[in-house]
């Protein structure tokens, strides 16, 4: 029994990894989520289509014989490229039109996306390879990966960059004050326009980014984004929407927790994990995690 | 005397509801001009045209002869028109300094803007001691200060204030009113105050507009309105 209950911790340990590894991607995918919902209150549901669009393009940017490097910078402008337009030609006409509108333009969005997508890029799902060599290293019972070693000091890189940039950067400054009031922001002399611009461009560029790092666990398809920007939701909402901190939260709460289910119960419960935490939030703390209590405009 | 500001037959809608109707206004630089009107008689929407939030339906209006009424908020801010809007709507999730630098956004001159905080701080030296903290902390008088500074941080030449006094301690008003005038004074600055608490507005006014249903109902020197029976009966509380 007790060589069992080792065997057991082992084992709990190893998912525990994994699912950090894969958390760590979810937080990239749901902090772009956060931000854009945190300055302008909209949930896009086609934020998983900028990662499908990135992470494309980062594909054909390798066949095109681009080193890894170059490849992820071409997805995340991609992504970052499409997400102004869609903001600019699509979001900012409703803008004043109310939230329910703005919802049903989002779903629309993200639909009109996965089919652009398999009518430009096919719906053969394609593979991107690891961004570094793979190496596996035991370590007792366990193993660990560069890569997910490396996935995980991305992310923990992004969200320093994110908290220097909104603490101590003109922009991002602009960007809390924006998200909290935002035609006070414009008597400052801000151009609230561009700020939301670019808060889309940042949140876009990390779904291309955490679209190409993910090459190790799973391929490139147009409806990619439905899956991963669902998570990526439910991480944003678990950790409290529109907090940056929130969404890596809930993305790593997410990922550890999904791999725990999948490896210890049955995998075919990884996808029902996330919604079951997201109901749990939403009965004992809606407005989650780190949120504070509904008080803002909502 | 100059003109900085000059309102012609401004209409304001929301939608169907004609909330500023045919109004004419101007302003001369250096001067205090108040803005007097009841509860809903189109002066928050009246400053709100003039900084941009709103577009008149008609009507034009000019800052330094030229015609702004067409500009996004955040160009005519560049253009030297800063408010401190009604309900000081200060940035609550930012620190008192923050909120600073953001009236100061469009400057770049990095040791004028040291200066000018140096400057509000002497003014509302609460400001300097909380500077760091974040800006919900602060009382309602305490905000109110906040948003003049914030809105002088843009060093501003015209600089509008919707109701200073709004829900203030009396004690603090009078140091809000004192500063006010000091701004003007010292730094020049051309003020269109709105206000309700007729009495203190008009003692530091040059000249003052009375707002009725969205129509200028009357205008004139401070003095004379302070005499002016109607004035006395609807806003001065005789
Ligand atoms: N967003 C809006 N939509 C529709 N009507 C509005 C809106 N804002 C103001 N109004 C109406 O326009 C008129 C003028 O309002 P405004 O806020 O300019 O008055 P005010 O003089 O500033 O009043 P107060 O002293 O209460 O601040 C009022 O009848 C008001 O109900
Ligand atoms: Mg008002």
């Amino acid at each position: 029994m007790s060589q069992n209950f080792i065997y057991f911790l082992w084992d709990c340990l190893q998912y525990f990894i994994n699912g950090i590894a894969q958390g760590s991607l979810y937080a990239m995918v749901a902090l772009g989520y956060t931000m854009v919902y945190g300055i302008i209150r909209l949930v896009n549901f086609a934020h998983g289509e900028f990662l499908m669009i990135g992470a494309m393009c980062g594909f054909y940017a390798l066949r095109a014989h681009l080193p890894m490097p170059a490849a992820i910078l071409v997805a995340m402008l991609s992504s970052g490229i499409i997400a102004i337009a869609v903001e600019r030609l699509v979001y900012r006409p409703i803008r004043k039109s109310g939230r329910i509108p703005a919802l049903i333009t989002a779903i629309g969005t993200s639909l009109f996306f996965q089919y652009f997508g398999q009518l430009v890029f096919g719906a053969d799902p394609k593979t991107i390879p690891p961004f570094i060599d793979e190496k596996i290293y035991n370590l007792g019972e366990i193993n660990v990966s560069n890569v997910q070693i490396a996935i995980f000091c991305i992310t923990l890189f992004v969200l320093l960059f994110l908290f220097w940039l909104t603490h101590y950067t003109k922009v991002g400054k602009a960007m809390r004050a924006v998200s909290f009031n935002l035609p006070a922001a414009e008597l400052m002399g801000i151009n609230t326009n561009k700020i939301i611009s670019f808060t889309f461009f940042l949140g876009a560029a990390l779904a291309g980014l955490g679209g190409m790092l993910m090459g190790y666990t799973m391929s490139v398809e147009p409806m990619m984004g439905m899956n991963l920007g669902t998570k990526a939701f439910v991480a944003a909402v678990v950790g409290g929407i529109g907090i940056i901190p929130g969404a890596a939260l809930g993305g790593f709460i997410i990922g550890i927790a999904e791999n725990l289910v999948a490896g210890l119960y049955k995998s075919s419960f990884r996808d029902a994990v996330s919604f079951f935490i997201l109901i749990l939030i939403l009965l004992v703390k809606p407005s989650g995690i780190l949120g504070k209590n509904m008080k803002e405009k909502v | 005397m100059t003109t900085i500001l000059e309102i012609k037959n401004v209409d304001v809608h929301y939608g169907a509801i004609h909330a500023v109707k045919k109004i004419n206004l101007q302003l001369n630089k250096g001067e205090i001009v108040t803005l007097l009107g009841s509860n809903g008689a189109g002066k928050t929407t009246t400053l709100h045209t003039i900084s941009g939030l709103l577009t008149p339906s008609g009507g034009e209006i000019l800052f330094n002869g030229a015609p702004i009424h067409k500009m996004p908020a955040h160009k005519i801010t560049s253009l030297g028109l800063a408010q401190s809007p009604e309900g000081r709507q200060v940035f609550a999730n930012l620190t008192i300094r923050e909120n600073l630098e953001m009236g100061a956004y469009l400057r770049n001159d990095k040791k004028e803007i040291e200066a000018d905080l140096q400057y509000v701080y002497r003014l509302f030296p609460k400001l300097k001691e909380r500077e760091s903290q974040l800006a919900q902390t602060l009382s309602g008088g305490e905000q109110q200060m906040l948003a003049i500074a914030r809105a002088y941080m843009s060093k501003p030449t015209l600089l509008l204030l919707d109701e200073p006094s709004l829900g203030i301690a009396p004690i603090l008003v009078a140091s809000i009113f004192k500063a006010i005038k000091e701004i003007n004074e010292q730094k020049g600055m051309t003020i269109l105050l709105v206000e309700q608490n007729a009495y203190l507005a008009l003692s530091v006014s040059n000249r003052a507009y009375v707002l009725t249903n969205g129509e200028i109902s009357l205008q004139g020197s401070a003095k004379e309105l302070l005499a002016n029976e109607e004035i006395k009966k609807a806003y001065l509380g005789h």
